[in-house]
This record gives C-alpha cells, structure tokens and sequence, in this order.
C-alpha cells in the first residue's frame, strides 16, 4: 500500500485531472483499514496461511472416531466427506468453469459401477485398489471428456438440457443393463451387490468392526479428499484455473485473449468427472452395492444446494456447504430433531425478512394468540381434533398451540398442503397491512400441515426445509456462505 | 516504404442479405498508427471482428506478417499475435485486476494441468514470470492499476480504469498488433487527454503497430498516421487525417448530402 493517502485536493499530483471516480475507487483501500480493538486480531487471522487451516480443519475431521463410538455417526462423516469431494468435483464445472452441468451425478454413479465392474462378482474380476482406482478415474475422466465434446457449443440452460439428458442416459441404462445383447452388465434395478471393499497387497479395507461401522474408509475418505482439495487449489491458482475462470466471466474475451475457450470447457468437464468417479469407488466399494437409483436428482439436487450455499467458485465455501448439508439431511429424518430445525428456520426466514423490527415482534405475538384461540376454539367444537399426540421435540409447546387431531380426515393433508401453498403465493400477491394481516394465520397453516402431515413423511419434509433454508439463504447471502461477492453487469 | 504488418484483402462479409463489409482493402505498416472511422453502423467494429476471427470473411483473405488469418480460431489468431479491447469493455469482472492480466499469458505460456498440480519448479518458475509480466504491463499505466489494487475484483474500478485495464489485459498476450476498440468512449476530455498520449507510448515505448476505432476527431487527429473512413462496409476514403477529414464522400457520410438536407 505505497500511495494509499486520499487526495484531499481535486488534483492529484500527477497526471491529468481524474474525476471523482478516484474517490469512489479508493473506497475500499480506505475501509481495508479497520480500527478498533478486534483489528490487530482480524490482522492476524487473515495471516494464517491456507494450508495451516487445512490442516486445523483436516485435524478435527480425524477427531471424528474419537467423540463419537456410534456406527452411524461415523457413517453420516463418511458421507459428508463423500459430499465434500462431489462437492468439490462439482465446483471446477460450476463454479470456476461457469458450465451447468446438471448430469453431474452420472459420473459420480459411473465411478461407482465402475469399481463395481471391477472387483465384484459381477465378472469375477477383483482388482486391486492401486488399478482400479486409476482405471475408473481415466474412465470418468473419458466419460466427462465425451460429454462435453457435443457441448462445446452451448451453453447456459441449452447445456443444463444436454447434460441432463445424460444423466437420464446413464439411469436407463444402469436400469435396463442386465440385459445388454443378451449379457447381465449392471444388474438391473437390482444393481450389483457383491462388490468388495477396496484391497491391495493382500490387505482389504475393513468395512465393519463388530457390526459397527470401522473407521478406516473414513480416513481413507479423508486423505482422498484432502489430496483433491489440495491438487484443486493448486490448479485454480495456475493459468488453467485463470483461464477457466476467465471462461466462466466472458467466454468470448477469454477466447479473444489467447485461451481456447473449447479445450477448457472439456477440461473442466473431464476434471469434475474424474473427481466424481473417484468419489463413485469410494462409495461403491463401501456399501458393497450399487443401485441405479442412489445417482438420480435427490442426489443432484443435494449437492447443487451444498455448492449454491457454500458459494460456488469457493473451494473453502463448498466443503462447507457439504459440511452443513450433509449432517442436516440425516437430522432432518428424526422427527424430534427436524422439528426443532423447522421451527429455527421459521423464525430465522422471520427474522431475516423482518429483522429485528416492531412489527416482527408483533407478527410473532400474533401468529402465537392465533394458534391459541383456533386450538382452543377447536377444542371447545370437538375434543377429539386436539387430543392427538405431537411426539419428538418441542412437544409440549407444540401440543398446547397446534391443533392435532387424534384421526387426521383423509382429505385434510392434501386440502392444507395445498392451502399452505395458495397462502403462501397469495402473500406474494398483496402488500402492506394485508399481507401483514394474512401473515399470522398463514404460519399457523404451516405449521399445522408440518406438525400433521409432513412430519410423518420425512423425505419429502427434508427436501422442503433445504428450500427453505436456501430461500432464506438468497435474501441474506446471495453468493453463499463463504462466496464472493458476485456482479454481472455493472 | 515499410514493412506490411497487416494486408486485408479483397474482405467482404453479409449477413444474410445484407452487406456489412464489402471488398475492403486496408493495409497497415509495422510500426504505424491508423484509425479507422465511419458513422455507426459502418462495420468498423465488424472489420476487428473479422481480423480475429470471431467472423469469417465471405471473401477476401486477411494476412498477418504475410500469413494468412483466415479460418483460424480466435484464440489462435491471438497467439499469432492480435490482440483486442473491446468497445463494450469485456472484463473478467469478478476476478482480481492482475489475474485479469495474467489470464492473458495463457497462449505463451506451457506448464500443464498436472504440472501445476505438482507445482513443479518449471511451473513455479512461469509463473513468477507471469506474474512479473503482468505487474510489468501494469505499470505501463503509472500508479493507476498498481498496488493495492492489484488484488482487488476488476469490478471495483472506475470506468476510466477499467478500460486502462482491457488495455493492459490485451498488451499481456504479447501481441505485434493491438486493435483498440473506441478507447475513449465515455471519457472525461481529461481522460481523453490521457488516452491519446498513452496510445503514442504504447507505439513508441511498447512497440505496437496499433489499429484504432475511434469516434473522437481529436483523438484521432492526435494519433493517426494514417486514417481509413468507412461508410456501409466500403472504403471511402483513405490518407492523411486532414486530407480524410475534407474529404466530400466523409463529410457527407457524416453530415448527409446537402440535397437530402434541404429536401
């Protein structure tokens, strides 16, 4: 910071006169210099090299086994480490090559019948992991190749359509592939369900110690992904990750200025492949099955959600988009647990849309008094509509102020479900005090259609609170968690 | 008489059936300044489109140093050495100002993906020279672009800088020939100032043979050595910028015929 003195006069010392655009410009130099007593902290943090966090955040990874003995915690890590390197995988395509790719989750499933060709019983063919690791990463890496080869001329949602349609290649055939010419390739829906866990030398992997889930995959897990999270930062850092970059701000200028705009785009596909494969063996050789179904939209659409809220173009954003997403699918399937969340997120989406106002404070005591007296009004009607039990968290407030019937009428959850929908655009529709008005009770809907309908089917619930959660997340952070501040035009 | 740096020949392009550029015939010497001007709508920014490939000519051939240009990909044309700014600034917004230049070093320079992985000591060592050559370009503008504001998003620029950086992105390709699109649009007479001395040190310091669309006449009387006046995708007239400036053909380009005037 050589020449960082604002200039108080209108004429800088040298040069002709530049307007007061030199002001605005210099904004940010000004505020870079923070004051106060957290500043020498702040200072001090942003020094701490990259890979110093790596290694802090890696360390407590490993800590994993050590808090928890449960198989399933341990499984739910290993998942989320899973997620990490998709994640990542899906990052170099997205969020540096700028490309939708919404057949992003085929590779992943190729990687995984891939392994599964390769040391199942399928064919009797049981390679080592030091193979058949490298032959399903250049597999994926050839798949990701062909893909982009007819997508190097579109772009935006012409692209997204292409790549779909080759994940719903991949599905059908994955589905219909026990019998390709008369052979049994990928088993059918059935899937192929004698892979063996990864081996070399002799040795194989553990997958399970006593019935309880062993933590070795999760460390294999871990380096597999710390080794991608480093070789990614390493490329995003060299001309290729410039120029991919380049290419996802102006693919035209990129192209202009000496990088071949094509060649990159394959590039970036084939590396998001590869990384994908290489996650699809990880997890084909631990579950010891694969499904055709596991590679489908849920799954797309999860790691889309752990990218978007991480901050797509963030490698740090990204992993902890997969940090938060990951473990809150699984708390989202206990009905205690994804109760409390439901109702944190309410009040969060509230708080966000409100901030900390008068009029927030008087929405809640409304909503609040609303459920009271229709609950006490219903009870008054017929005990029998509030006397059902509300099990899991919260139930005590729950019961007392949500109306739940001891027999739910069969057409109550599709009339509320709807309901809660028609509110919920009708409130998009109006403005001022009306809407305010029709806030309150179209809460209490919500929450009766959670607490009675959705709340017993968890899948579907679990979708709806991560729309909630980005909704909520695109008024607040646009750009993600840890994204960067993004413009288009300016 | 000098080296022929550029040679359109014969160059026409339609689309459909309209005629943009017709049979246009331009030569630029190495080391000269010519400005090519013309009403909107000329196909002045079409002919720069044609030179680096973005279009293909219909007919006609373009050469470069004697080599033809013709069917190449843009991006190999600019490692042949044309570079560009473009009229409707095309930063890379949302990345820093000199990784917006050194992402211009990508047609000369090698190191591989995998190399770059391993952060090899060849890898390390293009890339300290990247960087060295970007800082270099950069300070080709004074304090300007330096500094500070070497890690800052493009985006945070000033309009005036940020067709200061274009410049500097486009000179980072190390070109022989730099097409300047409308460098001072939307400048401050101070600006423009700048712009017509900085274009002078780009030839003479930097050594370009430089191409230059413009629309302001002090600019261009400031720089030319030579000035090209298009009108509907045909040549109207060429020389020196007086001599183009009272042409008739020019004047009536500009201002319409004094028929149609008193009609």
């Amino acid at each position: 910071m050589t020449d960082s003195t604002p200039h108080s006069s209108g004429t800088p010392a040298t040069g002709p006169a530049v307007g007061q655009d030199e002001w605005v410009a210099r904004h940010a130099e000004r505020r870079l210099i923070r004051r106060g007593p957290l500043a020498p902290m702040e200072e001090r943090i942003r020094a701490v090299p990259w890979w110093a966090w790596l290694t802090l955040f890696v360390g407590v990874m490993c800590l994993l086994p050590a808090v928890s003995s449960s198989g399933y915690v341990r499984r739910v890590g290993f998942d989320t480490v899973l997620y990490m390197m998709l994640a990542l995988g899906l990052n170099v395509v997205v969020g540096w090559g700028g490309l939708l790719d919404l057949g992003f989750v085929a590779f992943y499933g190729l990687g995984a019948y891939s392994y599964a060709l390769l040391d199942s019983n399928q064919f009797h063919l049981h390679l080592p992991a030091y193979l058949a690791i490298p032959i399903v990463v250049v597999i994926g890496a050839i798949a990701g190749f062909l893909l982009g080869l007819p997508s190097r001329r579109l772009h935006g949602d012409y692209l997204a359509i292409v790549t779909l349609f080759f994940l719903q290649l991949f599905q059908t055939i994955a589905t219909n592939g026990d019998s390709i010419f008369g052979h049994n390739v990928t088993g059918g829906a059935f899937g192929i369900f004698t892979v063996k866990p990864l081996h070399a030398f002799g040795h194989s992997l553990t997958v399970q110690h006593g019935g309880v889930f062993a933590v070795s995959y999760y460390y294999v897990a871990l380096a597999f992904f710390t080794a991608i999270y480093v070789a990614l930062r390493f490329v995003n850092l060299s001309r290729t990750g410039r120029a991919w970059r380049s290419l996802r701000e102006d693919p035209l200028a990129a192209e202009a200025m000496g990088m071949p705009v094509n060649t990159l785009k394959l590039m970036a596909f084939s590396f998001g492949a590869a990384i994908a494969a290489l996650t699809g063996t990880l997890f084909a050789s631990l579950s010891a099955s694969v499904l055709p179904l596991t590679f489908y939209f849920v799954l797309l659409i999860t790691i889309y959600t752990m990218v978007i809220l991480g901050g797509s173009g963030s490698q740090r954003g990204v992993v902890l988009g997969a940090l938060v997403i990951g473990p809150l699918l699984e708390l989202l399937r206990d009905p205690n647990k994804s109760r409390v969340i439901f109702y944190v997120a309410l009040v969060t989406g509230l708080l966000v849309a409100f901030r900390l106002s008068r009029r927030l404070g008087l929405i809640v005591v409304a909503t609040l008094a609303f459920g009271f007296v229709c609950r006490a009004i219903a009870g008054a009607i017929d005990h029998s509509w509030v006397s059902g039990s509300a099990p899991g968290g919260l139930q005590h407030v729950v019961s007392h102020w949500v109306i739940i019937p001891k027999h739910l009428a069969g057409w109550v959850p599709p009339v509320t479900y709807i309901g809660v929908i028609a509110a919920a655009l009708l409130l998009t529709l109006v403005h001022g005090r009306l809407r305010l008005v029709l806030l309150p009770p179209t809460l209490y809907l919500a929450a009766f259609v959670w607490d009675n309908v959705m709340l017993t089917q968890p899948d579907p619930a679990r979708y709806i609170v991560l729309g909630l959660i980005l909704i909520a997340l695109m008024i607040v952070r646009p750009n993600g968690l840890l994204g960067e501040r993004r413009v288009e035009i300016v | 008489m000098a080296e022929k740096l550029l040679e359109i020949k014969g160059v026409s392009l339609n689309f459909g059936g309209l005629s943009v550029v017709a049979d246009l015939d331009i030569d630029v010497d190495r080391g000269e300044i010519v400005s090519v001007i013309g009403p909107n709508g000329a196909g002045k920014t079409t002919l720069f489109n044609l030179i680096t490939g973005i279009y293909r000519p219909a007919a006609g051939d373009i050469l470069l140093g004697g080599k033809s240009l013709v069917g190449l990909q843009p991006h190999q044309i600019s490692q042949r050495g044309v570079s560009r700014t473009f009229q409707m600034l095309r930063l890379f917004l949302n990345m820093s100002v000199i990784e917006n230049v050194m992402a211009a070093a990508y047609g000369n320079t090698r190191a591989g993906v995998f190399r770059s992985m391993l952060r090899t000591p060849g890898m390390r060592r293009e890339e300290r020279e990247i960087r060295a050559h970007a800082s270099e370009r950069l300070a080709f503008f004074g304090e300007r672009l330096m500094g500070y504001r070497w890690d800052q998003p493009a985006y945070s620029l000033s309009y005036a800088n940020r067709r200061r950086l274009e410049i500097a992105r486009a000179t980072a390709t190390r070109p022989t020939l730099l097409l300047l699109d409308e460098p001072a649009a939307g400048m401050n007479p101070a600006e423009t100032h700048e712009i017509t001395e900085l274009i002078g040190r780009l030839r003479d310091d930097g050594g370009y043979t430089i191409l230059v669309i413009e629309h302001d006449m002090h600019v261009v009387e400031g720089i030319s050595d030579r000035v090209v006046a298009l009108d509907h995708g045909v040549k109207i007239a060429e020389g020196s910028f007086d001599q183009v400036a009272t042409d008739p053909r020019v004047v009536e380009a500009y201002l319409g015929t004094k028929a149609a005037a008193t009609k």
